[in-house]
């Protein structure tokens, strides 16, 4: 029998060959084709190839493991990271397209007149995608270490030159024809092991269903029998949420509006051929992601359970000794901690609230880290190593390809925003596709430097470029769209106190005054994760009364839009 | 070209509304029912299984519900393209 270490060198090997194949077979001969593929994308491949731009390690590593310790409190991130899609394809993307140039500063340089306001969008766009791009790299290394047993170091610098091959050779082209690929491995190594494990526990092979339907066997659901185990061992019913219903309500929207405002998704349909095949594309999107989006919750209950009742087997706390290997491969990698504080050997393993049969608290004395949910899924349930492998091959295609079009952003902001539409006009084609070239490969370099010295504060800046992309660019193109005689005046001052007051609160809680950061001190209680939403409430209403008082657009800029909101003619 | 903007006016009202009309189911499955409503509509389950019917909403039901929006979006647009500019391309 194969091992997991060489079927992952399999997999991983054979899944790296064909992005590298087919990166050469679409490599990009003008700018046309290096910033939106020709425009010849057709739409399902576009809405695959999106999926996989959208679906990061966070998506496909971390997401689950989030839900699965945070219960109905984690569905901000479900219906965040998809509701945006929503916005997306009736609000944006068929206008964009229409519109039709290469990046969204362009629309917003142009919409409103000005190239302080392309400036701000350039200094947003690449601020957003490396703080993105940082946790991919990270991503990648952490694989590679965990089953390949290299370095984090060796394993970033293979995921770089991958990523540099065919980001700076094809640009666009090359990124969409390795992402449809990239998709179809990342969703085939999520849902095997769910459907596996589903079939063992409720015996139904849709993940779905499975997790709250009744267990083979039995009169009770898994979900039912979870939230039974939760208040047996003090944690908070994982059916219930916090009961902060207003901080919820802030965290979805401002993920909702930030998702929709992402650069590097936005420019993803300016590649399809019409604005027809935008609002299709937009379609087939969300349904690639949602296979995996709601497969994740059912992940996240079949792993909750199998680690409780590896710990807690028929109502007693199992010894340390007992446990199975998986729990010292993890226990190196120091994500899993035991401390026998007690001193009894056994794993006592219970929240907040957990009293023995005396009514004395426990201490709890086994730390978790989330991340390790979805990799250590299918050890934990004993599937075969070759299921084991794919989800590795799965985490690298999701963690390349969003980094792949984050990249690719950047090259792009800085060849065509910076360079050619501000500083050099004068450059010719040939010079600006070298430039965008360079850039792409300056860009990759950069990325894996912050792969491998990553700054210590990569969770709190994602939440950072949610809320900054929700202040700034969502209210900035949906106005520039729907309102004709919105004015450079108005979008910059709304963009500039959407920031300011978004990036603000959140530097003040985050890296000022950590030890503030509680539900107290917040203002109308709501995070520093959905203050994004107050963020874009501001930049509405300030761009509206700046409007008011200052002139109306040119002339030129009303017919534009006027433009914009008619599909194209023959 | 009044005849023209008129009928470009028409379009696009038409749009507002179908647009506004998908926003509001949006609105309500996630921050509605998944949210808001949730604790309420927990005392429920789906038919058939053991879900209390917030957490559906708020972990699968509303997931759903956006991609039909999309799509019914999409196929509407593309019909009322064809009804008021009907020279478009059959892409």
């Amino acid at each position: 029998m194969m091992s997991v270490t060489a079927w992952t060198y399999l997999l991983v090997g054979a899944s790296f060959l064909l992005y590298i194949v087919i990166a050469i077979r679409s490599r990009a001969s003008s700018t046309e084709e290096f910033y939106i593929a020709g425009q010849h994308v057709p739409p399902v491949a576009n809405g695959m190839a999106t999926a996989a731009d959208w679906m990061s390690a966070a998506s496909f590593i971390s997401m689950a493991g989030i839900i699965s310790f945070s219960g109905y409190d984690g569905s901000v991130y479900l219906m965040g990271w998809t509701g945006g899609y929503v916005l997306l394809a009736l609000l944006l993307a068929p206008y964009l397209r229409k519109f039709g140039k290469f990046t969204v500063p362009d629309f917003i340089g142009e919409r409103y007149y000005s190239q302080t306001a392309r400036l701000v969008a350039v200094i947003c766009a690449i601020f957003v995608s490396f703080t993105y791009v940082s946790g991919q790299m990270r991503g990648v290394g952490v694989v590679f270490s965990r089953f390949l047993e290299v370095d984090v170091t060796i394993g970033v610098i293979i995921g770089m030159a991958i990523v540099f091959i065919y980001a700076v050779l094809g640009g666009m082209k090359g990124i969409t024809y390795t992402q449809v690929a990239q998709y179809c491995v990342l969703i085939f190594a999520f849902m095997v092991p769910a459907i596996f494990i589903s079939l063992m526990v409720a015996g139904t092979s849709i993940p779905q269903i499975g997790f709250g339907s009744n267990m083979i066997g039995t009169e009770t659901s898994l979900l039912s029998r979870l939230d039974g185990l939760h208040e047996q061992l003090g944690f908070t019913k994982y059916t219930l949420g916090s009961g902060n219903t207003i901080n919820l309500l802030a965290i979805t929207i401002a993920l909702m509006a930030g998702t929709a405002g992402l650069p590097h998704v936005i420019i993803r349909f300016y590649t399809v051929p019409s604005v027809r095949a935008a609002r299709k594309s937009a379609g087939w999107a969300l349904l690639f992601i949602a296979i995996l989006y709601t497969t994740a919750p059912a992940v996240a209950v079949f792993a909750r359970t199998n680690l409780i009742d590896t710990v807690y087997k028929d109502g007693e706390f199992q010894p340390y000794e007992q446990m199975p290997d998986w729990f010292q491969t993890w226990e190196k990698t120091e994500l899993i901690e035991f401390d026998d504080k007690n001193g009894d050997g056994l794993i006592q393993y219970v929240g907040k609230s957990a009293v023995d049969s005396a009514g004395q608290p426990i201490a709890n004395e086994l730390t978790i880290d989330r991340d390790i949910m979805v990799l250590a899924n299918p050890e934990i349930a004993e599937l075969p190593n070759w299921v084991i492998a794919l989800v590795a091959a799965g985490g690298l295609a999701a963690a390349l390809s969003t980094a792949a079009g984050l990249l690719l952003v950047v090259s792009t902001s800085i060849s065509h925003d910076l360079l050619r539409k501000w500083l050099r006009p004068d450059l010719s084609e040939k010079e600006e596709l070298l430039a965008a070239r360079i850039a792409a490969g300056v860009a990759v370099c950069v990325a894996g430097y912050l792969g491998i010295n990553p700054p210590g504060f990569v969770a709190e800046v994602v939440a950072f470029a949610f809320g900054l992309a929700a202040a700034s660019f969502f209210p900035a193109i949906l106005m520039g769209i729907f309102m004709k005689r919105m004015n450079r005046e108005g979008a910059i001052s709304g963009m500039v106190v959407g920031l300011l007051f978004t990036a603000g609160y959140i530097s003040y809680f985050r890296f000022l005054h950590p030890e503030l950061d509680t539900a107290e001190n917040w203002w109308w209680g709501i995070s520093p994760k959905g203050i994004g939403t107050v963020g874009m409430c501001f930049n509405f209403t300030v761009a509206g009364i700046v409007r008011s008082f200052t002139s109306d657009p040119p002339e030129e800029v009303i017919r534009m839009v006027e433009e914009i909101r008619l599909p194209e003619m023959k | 070209m009044s005849q023209d903007s008129d009928v470009a006016r028409q379009y696009w009202r038409k749009n507002l509304k179908l647009i506004s009309l998908l926003l509001t189911i949006w609105a309500l499955v996630s921050l509605g029912f998944g949210i808001a409503l949730a604790p309420w509509l927990d005392q429920y389950q789906l038919p058939g299984t053991e879900f209390p019917l917030g957490f559906w909403f708020a972990q699968q039901g509303s997931i759903y519900v956006f991609v039909i929006l999309i799509f019914v979006y999409a196929w509407r647009m593309n019909r009322l393209d064809d009804q008021f500019f009907s020279d478009q391309d059959g892409r």
